[in-house]
């Protein structure tokens, strides 16, 4: 069997299993995988930016919370029907980052991860000043989507479908902008940040693109989260939120487009399991996969599954041409010690 | 006129403990290179150590000695247990590293004391006198002048002692310094351990002003970046220097601008981190970085 066919077998039961979910599911069940469809968008917008750009956030929380209250605000105190949210959501947060991205990354990526992380820490604090406009801590029931009557569909199914559309839609846009010469670009800064702009790349400009388009995915996912979920309050974004996606695209695999999704499978499912055990069980194990992730598995779960694939085909392994940004040897060595 | 100066005392005290960890901070990244994310959390988890043996009935003088102590050393094993294994290697494995760290440590702090907050107490009692109609704690005098005794104490180590000077060697050139005889990977592990053992000392310097649970250090390590940021990564002094002026604009902040008041003070390290790192990214003490091709 090639490399190729063996990757089209895999996204083919990917898609089947994903599409089969809500029919065999029970309603909490699907509840979840809604909340992981959702997730997925989040860290595939956070990979964006740090597996292929190489840039560092970890207040992505920020901006999914941004969607999350736009979403709400949009259908409980304006009444706009509730699809229209999704874009708009991810609108405001592309623009939001646009303006937060500006200045942030001019920033080396440590620095970078400076400023965002200080952004994730004053979130709940923002929501709840401008108690206003947000209810503050006691938080906003919001109202979930139905599923119109001429679909043979229970609420919860239709849910699971929609945001799966979405999530989709967001999947293919980003695997296919990834592809083109903008991708290449993109990942030309994260490796060679001098050679690309020698070539005519503008750092800075497509810096901040990617930064406001992965802000962006956040906001969309946002929105689906409080159509899942069908409440938003401050707890809900604290700077956990932010470092899980972290922790979901580092699982999933940095630098993939498909890794978002093990990633989201991820952070869904071990806090449910882990609290029954211990309410600390989850940042353990999360803090835990971070450290042994990059000892082991640098390539994450998208990487170990290349690994078998190259097995499988019998090819000797190639030199991977999107390789991770991390743990490769020889790189990111100071100059003095080459 | 009264409260302005209380204000600005309030803020240099507090600002001393954010110099403290940021100090850490820049031991560390001028050694290494890298920004310990998880310095916050190390330090919470000496505070509660020394809460611990506090809470056993040892002296409080002799139960933060103690921590101070076994932070070095756990320090200095998290160094050569974990990150020798990535120094030198990309800016985003290491970040991913120590934050791994942060959420690791933060969590077995909660698993093995519980969320729930405590009581700490402090190292220079609760007794307070009166200058010119300004409250001073005997508490925010001992602050200063322990962060004034150990900036000094680091001046002697690494002005006046061969450890320092090997350790400063090695940071500047690892491979020189190596090949003239410097242990070089001993000198970044006592770095580490040195870092571990002054945000200890942060630690149980906050602990009794705010309460000690596990999320003790987290916006004190905000300002402690935005403190190392302000001051310059790579400077001791401007760590002092920017932990003061984080910590008198922030109080100051706090109580005149109304907008901000007590929630929002968490803005203030995020505005000053921002704004010193587009005007001079270097800091105000900080060296300029050439980059090489």
């Amino acid at each position: 069997m090639s490399d190729r066919t063996l990757r089209i077998a895999g996204l083919v039961v990917l898609i089947g299993f994903a599409v089969l979910v809500p029919f065999v599911f029970g309603p909490y069940r699907v509840g979840q995988f809604t909340l992981v469809a959702a997730y997925a968008v989040a860290a595939l917008g956070l990979n964006l930016l740090v597996g292929y750009n190489g840039q560092i956030s970890l207040g992505h929380g920020a901006f999914f919370a941004l969607g999350a209250y736009t979403a709400a605000l949009l259908i409980e105190k304006a009444n706009l029907p509730y699809l229209l949210t999704v874009p708009l959501a991810g609108v405001l947060a592309f623009a939001v980052g646009y303006v937060f991205g500006v200045p942030a990354l001019r920033l080396r990526g440590l620095y970078l991860a400076l400023v965002t992380l200080a952004l994730a820490v004053a979130t709940p604090q923002l929501i709840k000043r401008f108690d206003g406009l947000t209810e503050g801590t006691q938080g906003m029931t919001v109202e979930q989507p139905e599923s119109p009557g001429w679909l043979p569909l229970a609420d919860d199914q239709f849910l699971y479908l929609l945001t799966l559309v979405v999530a989709a839609i967001m999947f293919a846009l980003a695997w296919s902008l990834m592809r083109s010469q903008v991708g290449r670009a993109v990942q030309a800064v994260r490796d060679e940040e001098i050679p690309a702009s020698t070539l005519g790349v503008d750092l800075a400009s497509t810096k901040t693109r990617v930064f406001a388009l992965s802000a962006g995915y956040a906001g969309v996912a946002g929105a689906l989260y409080v159509f899942a979920i069908g409440f938003v309050a401050p707890e809900a974004f604290t700077v956990t939120i932010s470092l899980a996606f972290l922790a979901a695209i580092v699982v999933g695999g940095l630098a993939t487009i498909v890794g978002a999704v093990f990633g989201a499978l991820f952070i869904e499912f071990v806090p449910v399991y882990a609290s029954d055990v211990n309410d600390a069980l989850t940042g353990v194990i999360y803090g835990g996969v971070l450290i042994l992730a990059m000892f082991l598995l640098p390539g994450g779960v998208a990487g170990l599954l290349r690994r078998i694939r190259e097995l499988v085909a019998r090819r000797p392994a190639e030199e991977e041409v999107r390789r991770p940004a991390v743990a490769t040897e020889g790189r990111g060595v100071p100059a003095g010690k080459t | 006129m009264e409260r302005f100066i209380q204000v600005i005392v309030d803020g240099i005290a507090t600002g001393s403990i954010y110099a403290a960890l940021a100090l850490a901070l820049v031991l560390i990244f001028r050694s290494t290179g890298i920004v310990n994310f998880a310095q916050g959390e190390m330090a919470m988890f000496s505070t509660f150590i020394a809460w611990g043996l506090y809470a056993g009935g040892v002296p409080l003088g002799l139960a933060v000695l103690t921590t101070l102590v076994l932070s070095f050393v756990a320090g200095m094993a998290i160094e050569r247990g974990l990150i020798r294994h990535f120094e030198g290697g990309e800016v985003l494995t290491l970040v991913i590293v120590t934050l791994g760290l942060f959420i690791l440590l933060n969590s077995l702090a909660g698993w093995i004391w519980g969320f729930g907050n405590r009581s700490f107490p402090s190292l220079f009692g609760d007794s307070t006198f009166d200058v010119g109609g300004v409250q001073l704690t005997w508490e925010s005098i001992g602050i200063v002048g322990v962060l004034l005794a150990v900036v000094g104490l680091l001046f002697l180590l690494f002005q006046r002692t061969k450890i320092g000077l090997a350790m400063r060697a090695a940071a500047l050139n690892p491979e020189s310094s190596g090949l003239v005889g410097v242990r070089v990977g001993r000198m970044l592990m006592l770095g580490w351990g040195l870092a571990a053992a002054l945000g200890a000392l942060a630690g149980v310097l906050v602990a009794p002003r705010l309460f000690l649970d596990v999320n003790l250090m987290g916006s004190v390590l905000i300002y402690a970046f935005a403190a190392a940021a302000l001051g310059g990564f790579d400077s001791a002094i401007g760590a002092v220097v920017g932990g003061w002026v984080i910590g008198v604009t922030e109080n100051l902040a706090g109580t005149y601008v109304d907008f901000i008041g007590a929630d929002l003070k968490i803005l203030v390290p995020l505005a000053i981190i921002f704004v010193v790192l587009l005007v001079r990214p270097t800091g105000l003490f900080g060296t300029r970085e050439v980059a090489r091709v």
